[in-house]
């Protein structure tokens, strides 16, 4: 029987039924209506607090978001860097790295996405109960004022199943809040314990940062390290062209420089007149 | 009459409607009960669309119990099943 009602009509009964049976705990229909009005304010309050909640959780996220970002930028400055010394090992160890934080950034804004989709589901529901429970007041007054006691019992159990079914709404609005938040912080925890770690955040900002390490341990023998391969590659080019052409003109050779060369013009004209 | 969307708040509901969404609902219930979690999402989608579509909103300040209640939209079948089991999915 139950099983052909439908989902619909079902979870409407289960809800009633809570709701009788909080009823019948009842001694004075008068009474609930108080106890009722307490615990609802109790409620608002609670909705007010997961609302305040994931929002801390929210910024939390959005904080370690922006420090992977500048960790991520920060592995491409070096890859480059490390390049452009001709130290491709390094690059691709700062890209590998750069990918892992890309990884845990496409998790975190999933997550974000989601905490943001709860503070907005969370703060309509937190208005909703506001307004009921401003209505539930009136409501009360208006009854205790008007009806004896037996009189009021329709108009009470009729106030108290709508309400109650809306607190039930909110309440669990807030469960599925509050469990998302917890599964967030303990994830957000993972993450400043891997950046603690040295794993992420740390390759760019702490004295484990190895690859900025040897970028700089690089820094002295840098520059001549350079000025060796620009030589090399000179000679190599400037070679095979003289084979061919008794004389070379000057402008030709400056075109045929590398780019890396172009950059450094104050080198170029000892690095090209000496050889 | 009113229909609660969990999460969502309360909807005014021609009565007319009520065979249609019972169309879907059976849809739902069937999907739950073969546990079928691929059918679960768009039947549960199905209905909460065509609620919303014909649905007005019911005022903030009225209290009244709803005649027909419906899961949040990213509700999982395991949400459902407590739902219909009455194992304190709903506080108090």
């Amino acid at each position: 029987m139950v099983a052909l009602m439908g989902v619909m009509k079902r979870v409407s009964l289960i809800f009633k039924s809570k709701a009788n049976r909080a009823l019948d705990r009842m001694e004075d229909p008068r009474e609930t209506l108080d106890y009722s009005y307490q615990t609802q304010l109790e409620l608002l309050q609670k909705v007010r607090r997961g609302v305040a909640d994931v929002a801390t959780s929210r910024k939390r996220v959005e904080l370690q978001i922006n420090q992977l970002q500048q960790s991520s930028d920060k592995l491409d400055r070096q890859a480059r860097d490390a390049l452009s010394a001709g130290r491709e090992d390094l690059a691709r160890d700062a890209l590998t790295r750069k990918a892992g934080v890309q990884t845990q950034m496409s998790d975190l804004n999933t997550q974000y996405t989601s905490l943001q989709g709860e503070e907005e589901k969370l703060t309509g529901a937190s208005q909703r109960l506001q307004a009921k429970v401003d209505a539930f007041r009136t409501k009360k007054e208006t009854i205790k004022a008007t009806y004896t006691a037996a009189e009021a019992q329709t108009r009470i159990n009729e106030a108290f199943t709508g309400i109650s079914e809306e607190m039930g709404d909110v309440g669990m609005a807030i469960q599925r809040a509050e469990d998302k938040t917890e599964q967030m912080k303990a994830r957000a925890g993972a993450i400043d314990e891997l950046m603690a770690s040295g794993a992420l955040d740390d390759v760019v900002s702490g004295p484990r940062d190895d690859i900025q390490a040897e970028l700089d341990r690089m820094g002295a023998g840098h520059d001549v390290d350079a000025e060796l391969a620009r030589m090399k590659t000179e000679l190599e080019q400037g070679s095979a062209p003289r084979q061919l052409e008794s004389t070379p003109e000057p402008a030709q050779g400056a075109a045929d420089l590398p780019s890396a060369q172009v950059a450094q013009p104050a080198d170029q004209p000892s690095a090209g007149d000496g050889q | 009459m009113i229909v609660r969307i969990l999460g969502e708040g309360q909807l005014l509901i021609d009565d007319s409607a009520a065979d249609e969404l019972n169309e879907l609902d059976s849809a739902l219930e069937a999907a739950v009960e073969r546990n079928d979690e691929v059918g679960f999402a768009p039947a549960l989608d199905a209905l909460l669309t065509r609620v919303r579509a014909i649905g007005s909103p019911v005022a903030a300040d009225v209290i009244e119990p709803s005649a027909l209640i419906l899961p949040q939209r990213d509700a999982t079948m395991a949400e459902v099943r407590k739902l219909l089991s009455d194992e304190g999915l709903i506080p108090g």
